[in-house]
């Protein structure tokens, strides 16, 4: 967890409020003046989309730091890309495109196993699959959208999971919030970590169960939760629960940690209560054949209920998928809604995923996969443990590829965003709401097309942006390991 | 013996008027206090010994470990999912090919009436090509959401040409059509603001409706009067109305029964009551209106007077992916606090590249737009005479939609009744129609019925063979 020394804490909490008098200041003079200019008629008698202090934060922070989010790119996202340059008339407040780009370092995007750009084994069978079935069969998968590569997929993931079924959605988002009230209703708990993605909360919230939190990763304070709550039953009536369904993430992104799943999974069997595991960033990242976290920490899936993941990050694809025993599955072929209405998953897509899943598995007669699982180990572990001894504050556990670097400060958000970007190497930084209003970072992302040299290159660059803006919290190391990692490559 | 009596009567009376008059009362430190004063304060003090006395509370006591044990492994929790039974088997007919007017299934050739592919661009090759240059370009997915170097330049070039061809300033596009409109929805509506919905929208708007929090109230299903009705209502009892959000949220061409909603109107009602439109045009986005742009070109509205406009590209369009335009003010508001746009990968740039080439192919062909129109009227002429089934629906609507003249009685057995005629099509015939799917979850009220996707690219023999195979059907199973 993060420990934040107090005098950061107070210079953030004084920045901060700077930031929001100069904020409310900035308010006064605008309704001043609009007071003296006239209001458009049209709009007279409707209230405004936002009212009040809605979005303040938007209007008098956000939009200084605009130019730090939302960069377009003009080539495929693999370890070096094209950033667009943008440019601003009037103190960030729109941005327009120029011609220009420069090549960067991406350290940015969801690539864990390099299958965003152009692969020799999936490409071509991408393109034989798209002049086949056409970019999209313009039907729901109960209607005429399921195609053979449909089935075939779902099969293969099965397979690939663990469990004795899959059902697979357009999109990762929709899986979670459109499932979740499929399983669970009112007179249910959701117990969810406090950390969990907003799909999930969406879902939970659409659902009409209750809806309660446990610490961040804490199974004592899990199983406190339950205990709690199956004795004293629903709120106001004091009726026993129908189901409790406890829900967490394999990865968490915007911490970089692992979920500590077998201890979880004890308590939930304990006290029989159904899990749901969600594994957007882990499938296909982590674990010693990628099939998650369930190998990574030895759980046996069938002990997990349901598990949930998406083809966006380790796959390069689109989509995502439940995996669960046959009944549940064909539950909810039956009733969910998002496979009831929305439109099946487009065939390119899923024949890039059936191609990435056969690299990975090594059924594609090469041991590409076996390799590209390797080199995203030793990347994100020597990435890590070169930044710590470096001095930054390094969130995260071992073996997993998110690593976010604690800034705080808001002005060292931009600063670090800008200096790197100047330096071309492309980095993300999170702010307010996505993380708590204290704790802003810059969160990296390891790919396995990074190659040795881009992570010594990435290293240099964010060592002296590092200096350059005091975001290096700890003591250092001294620095001789560098070249000793360097020549034992050569 | 008389004077003996009197004696002890007199003594009598005299001892107790010497009783009353003797002075009662004791002097307590020099003072003298009477005695009537004493017993009313022995009577005060018993008084206020009761007030404070506690009334008598049974102790809370707290579960303890042992009890909090026993309820745990006393309770029972119901299984995830109820059992699958026969009707939950639903089995889709697997296409062996491109989802165009004819597709392979099992083997065989079957005329496709299941896709909603209006303009009959799936197969087309100008867009096959662009998409697969960006496939080479870009690989296939897009690896990371808006913010955060998800956005590509086609990204970009696909909004403004939709904007353009729209007639709006802007547009936001979305990775998914169907998470489209109930994303918007609670981006623009919270908790304390009024929304007066269709009763008859589909389930993904009933979704976006319950997560926005608003006081929702339903109309009935196309039905302006009842709308008027419930405006009245609630504008008479609204207090300050500049500072609750109110709107309208209605389908162009209505999934679940084929009508179209009457824009005029609304938009006059809109006017006069203060609430903005939210219009969901996913089946109407290409189709209606002489070069396709929708349902304000059709009604002859302009675009400025409907505030926010959705549509999911998985139809006319034939890719995938959803668009939200308006004003600048709703578009930028949209991309930095709608959740489906923020919080998710965004769409694949080949996707983006097909929707460019789709509005290309309209621009240049909208002689395509007259075909769809005389396909779906020469279709609804066929099947105006089909037993047991009746076309409801706009003959604009390029979703035909049949509901049965007599219901069976139940939801289920009307399903059972119309998934069998459907079946004997598909298996005697060849031809693919659908029927209208509820999950358990859908609030929508109308009736279920079978639907006829009409396509510009159908020939008119396909057109004969669906009326004709179906007519067949239909007399056997309402003989």
């Amino acid at each position: 967890m993060v420990r934040l020394p107090y005098t950061t804490a107070l210079t953030t909490l004084f920045s901060y409020g700077l930031l929001f008098v100069f904020g409310q200041l900035r308010d006064f003079f605008r309704k001043l003046l609009g007071w003296i200019r006239k209001p458009k008629d049209q709009l007279k008698g409707y209230a405004p989309i936002c009212l009040g202090l809605e979005d303040f934060y938007v209007r008098r922070l956000y939009l200084r730091i605009q130019d730090c989010f939302g960069r377009p790119i003009a080539s495929a996202p693999d370890s070096w890309f094209d950033v667009v340059e943008r440019c601003s008339n009037d103190n960030n407040k729109t941005l327009h495109r120029t011609e220009k780009t420069s090549r960067c370092l991406n350290l940015g995007s969801y690539n864990y196993l390099g299958f965003a750009a152009a692969d020799e084994y999936c490409t071509p069978r991408v393109i034989q699959s798209l002049k086949e079935y056409s970019a999209s069969t313009c039907s729901t998968r109960v209607e005429g959208g399921t195609t053979k590569l449909h089935v075939e997929l779902e099969e293969l993931v099965a397979r690939f999971v663990g469990k004795e079924a899959a059902i697979l959605f357009g999109m990762g988002y929709v899986t979670n919030s459109a499932l979740i009230p499929c399983i669970i209703g009112k007179g249910g708990l959701i117990i969810s970590d406090s950390l969990n993605h907003n799909s999930i909360v969406n879902g939970a919230r659409g659902s009409g169960a209750t809806v309660r939190v446990f610490q961040h990763n804490t199974p004592s304070h899990l199983e406190e939760v339950l205990r709690e709550q199956i004795a004293e039953g629903q709120p106001r009536t004091y009726r026993p629960w129908k189901k409790i369904i406890v829900i967490v993430e394999g990865i968490y992104s915007m911490e970089g940690e692992l979920c500590k799943l077998p201890e979880i999974i004890a308590v939930c069997k304990k006290y029989k209560a159904y899990t749901y595991l969600d594994e957007a960033h882990s499938i296909g990242a982590v674990g010693k054949s990628g099939r998650g976290v369930c190998e990574l920490l030895g759980v046996d899936p069938a002990d997990v209920d349901i598990m949930m993941g998406t083809f966006t990050k380790s796959f390069g694809s689109c989509g995502g998928y439940i995996a669960a025993s046959k009944e549940i599955i064909q539950y909810l072929k039956f009733s969910c809604p998002a496979h009831l209405y929305a439109t099946s998953m487009s065939p390119p897509a899923v024949q890039q995923v059936i191609s990435a899943i056969k690299v990975i598995l090594g059924e594609d007669g090469s041991s590409r996969g076996a390799q590209k699982l390797a080199r995203i180990r030793e990347n994100s572990n020597f990435f890590r443990s070169e930044l710590q001894k470096m001095g930054f504050e390094v969130l995260g556990d071992n073996d997993s590829p998110v690593m976010p670097i604690m800034l705080y400060n808001p002005a060292k958000i931009p600063a670090f965003s800008r200096e790197c970007l100047q330096q071309n190497v492309a980095v993300v930084t999170v702010a307010f709401p996505a993380t708590p209003l204290l704790l802003a970072r810059a969160r990296i992302c390891i790919s396995a097309s990074h190659t040795r040299e881009d992570l010594i290159k990435a290293l240099e660059v964010i060592s002296k942006v590092g200096d350059l803006i005091g975001v290096k919290y700890f003591p250092a190391e001294p620095p001789k390991h560098l070249n000793q990692g360097h020549n034992k490559l050569e | 013996m008389a004077s003996g009596l009197m004696d002890v009567i007199a003594n009598a009376l005299n001892l107790i008027t010497s009783a009353f008059d003797a002075p009662t009362g004791a002097i307590i430190f020099g003072v003298p206090i009477d005695g009537h004063l004493m017993l009313e304060a022995l009577l005060v003090m018993v008084i206020v010994f009761q007030l404070t006395k506690k009334s008598h509370k049974p102790p809370k006591k707290p579960l303890t470990e042992k009890e909090i044990d026993e309820l745990c492994d006393e309770w029972v929790p119901e299984p995830l999912t109820s059992d699958s039974t026969e009707e939950t088997m639903i089995k889709p007919p697997t296409l062996e090919s491109a989802a165009g007017p004819h597709v392979i299934v099992d083997g065989k050739d079957v005329v496709n009436f299941a896709s909603a592919n209006y303009l009959g661009l799936v197969g087309n090759k100008d867009v096959i090509d662009s998409c697969v240059g960006s496939l080479e370009k870009y690989g296939v997915g897009s690896c990371g959401p808006r913010t955060f170097y998800g956005t590509m330049d086609v990204h970009l070039d696909c909004e403004a040409r939709i904007a353009k061809f729209i007639g709006m300033p802007d547009c936001a596009l979305y990775s998914y059509g169907f998470c489209t409109i109930f994303s918007v929805i609670p981006a623009f509506s919270k908790k304390g603001d009024i929304i007066v919905a269709d009763e008859g929208v589909h389930w993904a708007v009933q979704n976006g409706l319950d997560l926005s929090r608003s006081t929702v109230f339903y109309f009935k299903h196309n039905d302006m009067k009842s709308l008027e009705a419930i405006l009245e209502k609630i504008t008479s009892r609204i207090k300050e109305p500049e500072k609750v959000r109110r709107y309208i949220v209605v389908e162009a061409i209505y999934q679940n029964s084929g009508q179209i909603a009457p824009l005029n109107e609304m938009v006059r009602l809109k006017e006069k009551h203060k609430f903005r439109i939210i219009l969901d045009e996913s089946h109407s986005f290409g189709v209606l209106g002489n070069s396709g742009r929708g349902l304000a070109e059709y009604c002859g509205v302009p675009n400025e007077k409907i505030d926010i406009i959705t549509a999911g590209m998985g139809n006319a369009l034939a890719t995938d992916g959803g668009l939200c335009t308006g004003s600048v003010g709703v578009v930028n508001h949209q991309r930095l606090m709608s959740s489906a746009y923020l919080f998710t990968a965004s769409l694949p740039p080949y996707l983006a590249s097909a929707a460019i080439g789709a509005l290309e192919y309209l621009e240049a062909n909208p002689s395509v737009l007259t075909k769809l129109r005389a396909n779906i009227a020469f279709l609804l002429k066929e099947l105006s005479d089909v037993s047991g089934l009746a076309t409801v629906g706009h003959p604009l609507s390029p979703i035909i939609f049949l509901k049965l003249k007599k219901s069976t009685g139940s939801n289920k057995t009307d399903m059972h009744l119309l998934d069998s005629i459907t079946n004997q099509v598909l298996k005697e015939h060849s031809v693919l129609i659908v029927t209208t799917k509820r999950s358990s979850l859908d609030k929508c009220p109308l009736p279920l019925g079978l639907r006829l996707f009409v396509s510009a690219s159908h020939s008119e023999s396909d057109l004969v063979k669906a009326a004709a195979s179906l007519k067949k059907v239909a007399a056997v199973a309402f003989s």
